[in-house]
């Protein structure tokens, strides 16, 4: 029945907590660092499929909103508000209990904006941004949409990169952990290692069940249908305009929460995450992922990022995923990880089974 | 005044008058067709009643109400449902999905109940299966409910566009070309569903260039020829019209 189709969603949860007792088994919990930060890409790659893969709008600038979300909450949390008396907006803050203070990492007293108000900030300011550009953007088609959307990218990088507010090529450091509630806090504290590789996971299954749930919906089946004929889908009454800029917006908000999140693990954020090359390698991984697959770009997410963040690339990183998406494109421009493809596969194998009996018993 | 009407009509593209001061009316739950040679303008017509096209001069109207100015979705939303000459059905998706995409202005859950699987949403969509799927059951094709829409033959997708258009419970159905490329007993097939379709109250205006098919069906028919109406009547007159006669059959019939 219903529960069915959540079948996949047990699968992954069953997965995290078997790979978290087993390297702590090993006492290799290093690994789950990598595997976190693995976590929370997947997050922008998840909704980067669902606007690509099964809306048919591409986007080359999802970095942008990644680094958004980021530089939103390290611009907040790191301002020290200590000595700031007076200012109606701060004072405000305190008496909505927004407010922490906490011993830097030298033993002195600072008082900081708390992350959950960061959050909301940060993803407020994606929504706007998101749709005030989503506005006239959206109306391009294919590679028109792809150039708009880098070019977005390119600006974005070039305000994080020539800001001193956002530190320039430096970035902004001693960020803050991410007080969610009780003991839990999103930081890169060695000791916290477990629980935020859960919280990163958790935030990745909710992620996965609220999109499953959109494509199988009737607003899934619009932005499908926008992907499948925009102009039958006009002449069925679905407002097409619409559905992409919220779709856009959506997937703006998932790389945003993302950001929010990995800057208070990472514990600070340089202008390499709204990098260009960052966007390419989104694309690319939605692309290996089969494009119109949530699980595939889950999968292929969490194993591309980690082999690139544990360093396996080496300085080939961005020839890498440059040459997935040329492959890709090239050869498989639905995606790789499709069911017909799998098909194909099985039917060519069986093939060449058959054809190696013949020749064995010539 | 007439459920659908079209006043003086124009579109051009570029120097050419694909359309060119065309005026009719069809009556509430009529099948009228347009007809005329390839290049006769129909199917640009078509598109400026859908809104697919915006027209340089002239209004439509249905039931009074003005439709020239609105965009195709809203079109769609006042019960002018259409199909496509060239099949557009939805690519990746079964024959069901993309009927139940006709269920989408039928049916108002948004994104967040979407996401968030409320119980009004969940018996929503419920409604929006069945329904879809007693549309299949009708129209014959209940056991392709399952297979992609675009891998079926031409003939069935022809059929499953006329369901999808059917699920937004249209008051109008445009029907573009619904026999081209199909055989002689497909064509009948298609014009006995038309006939069936009239009789759940719907007004039909279908283009066609299969002769047989429009004067069998049709209550009324107009000619179109290089963008201007030639003739308008009932079948029997359009027969006999020499005009339509001449640029059906050609200019040399010394």
């Amino acid at each position: 029945m219903a529960w069915k189709k959540y079948i996949p969603v047990f699968a992954l949860i069953a997965c995290i907590i078997v790979f978290q007792l087993a390297v702590t088994a090993m006492s290799r919990e290093f690994y789950l660092t990598q595997l976190t930060m693995a976590a929370y890409y997947s997050l922008v790659i998840l909704g980067l499929t669902v606007l690509m893969g099964y809306a048919g709008q591409i986007s080359m600038g999802h970095a942008a909103f990644f680094a958004m979300g980021g530089y939103t909450s390290a611009v907040i949390t790191t301002r020290d508000l200590m000595n700031v008396k007076g200012a109606v907006l701060v004072d405000l803050a305190r008496d909505l209990g927004l407010t922490i203070v906490e011993k830097n990492a030298y033993g002195s007293d600072i008082e900081h904006l708390s992350p959950w108000a960061a959050l909301a900030v940060a993803v407020v300011l994606t929504v706007i941004i998101a749709f005030l550009i989503g506005i006239p953007i959206l109306k391009l088609k294919g590679h028109y949409l792809a150039m708009a959307t880098l070019g977005f990218g390119i600006i974005v990088y070039r305000i994080v990169l020539g800001s001193r507010l956002f530190g320039e090529a430096d970035g902004i450091s001693d960020i803050p952990p991410f007080r969610i509630v009780g003991g839990l806090a999103v930081s890169g504290d060695p000791a916290l290692r477990v629980q935020n590789f859960y919280i990163a996971s958790f935030l990745v299954v909710v992620g996965v069940v609220l999109l499953m749930n959109l494509i199988d919906s009737r607003v899934g089946r619009a932005l499908r249908s926008i992907h499948g004929s925009e102009e039958a889908a006009n002449a069925m009454g679905i407002d097409t305009a619409r559905y992409k800029l919220f779709i856009f917006v959506l997937s703006a908000v998932f790389a945003c929460v993302a950001g929010v999140f990995l800057t208070h693990f990472n514990g600070g954020i340089g202008p390499s995450e709204a990098d260009v090359m960052k966007s390419v390698s989104y694309v690319a991984i939605v692309a290996v992922g089969g494009m119109a697959n949530l699980w595939g770009a889950l999968i292929m997410g969490v194993i591309l990022n980690y082999l690139s963040l544990r360093g396996y690339f080496g300085s080939y990183d961005e020839f890498v995923f440059g040459s997935i998406l040329i492959v890709i494109m090239l050869f498989v421009p639905e995606g790789l990880l499709r069911m017909e493809n799998a098909r194909a596969l099985a039917r060519a194998l069986a093939r060449l089974r058959n054809n190696l009996g013949a020749d064995r018993k010539q | 005044m007439s459920y659908l009407e079209i006043k003086n009509m124009c579109r051009a593209f570029g120097g050419l008058k694909a359309v060119d001061d065309v005026s009719f009316s069809v009556e509430r739950n009529a099948i009228k067709a347009v007809i005329g040679p390839n290049g006769a303008g129909k199917t640009t017509l078509f598109n400026l009643i859908a809104g697919s096209l915006e027209p340089d001069a002239g209004e439509a109207f249905i039931d009074g109400s003005p439709i020239h100015y609105l965009p195709p979705y809203r079109i769609a939303r006042l019960g002018i449902s259409r199909t496509f000459q060239n099949i557009k059905l939805f690519s990746h998706m079964t024959v069901l999905e993309n009927v139940m995409i006709g269920r989408h202005i039928r049916s108002r859950s948004g994104l967040l109940q979407a996401m968030l699987r409320l119980s009004r949403s969940r018996k929503e969509e419920r409604d929006i299966r069945e329904r879809s799927m007693e549309l299949l059951e009708m129209m014959g094709i209940g056991d392709l409910a399952g297979q992609e829409a675009t891998s079926l033959a031409f003939g069935k997708q022809r059929i499953v566009e006329i369901a999808r258009a059917l699920a937004t419970e249209p008051s109008v159905l445009l029907l573009d070309e619904p026999a081209a490329g199909l055989n002689i007993y497909e064509t009948v097939q298609i014009s006995d569903m038309i006939l069936k379709i009239r009789e759940k109250g719907i007004t039909i205006l279908v283009i066609e260039h299969d002769m047989s098919l429009v004067m069998n069906i049709s209550d009324e028919i107009a000619v179109l020829s290089s963008g201007k109406k030639i003739a308008e009547g009932v079948p029997a007159d359009i027969q006999r019209n020499e005009e339509v006669i001449r640029v059906y059959l050609g200019e040399d019939d010394a």
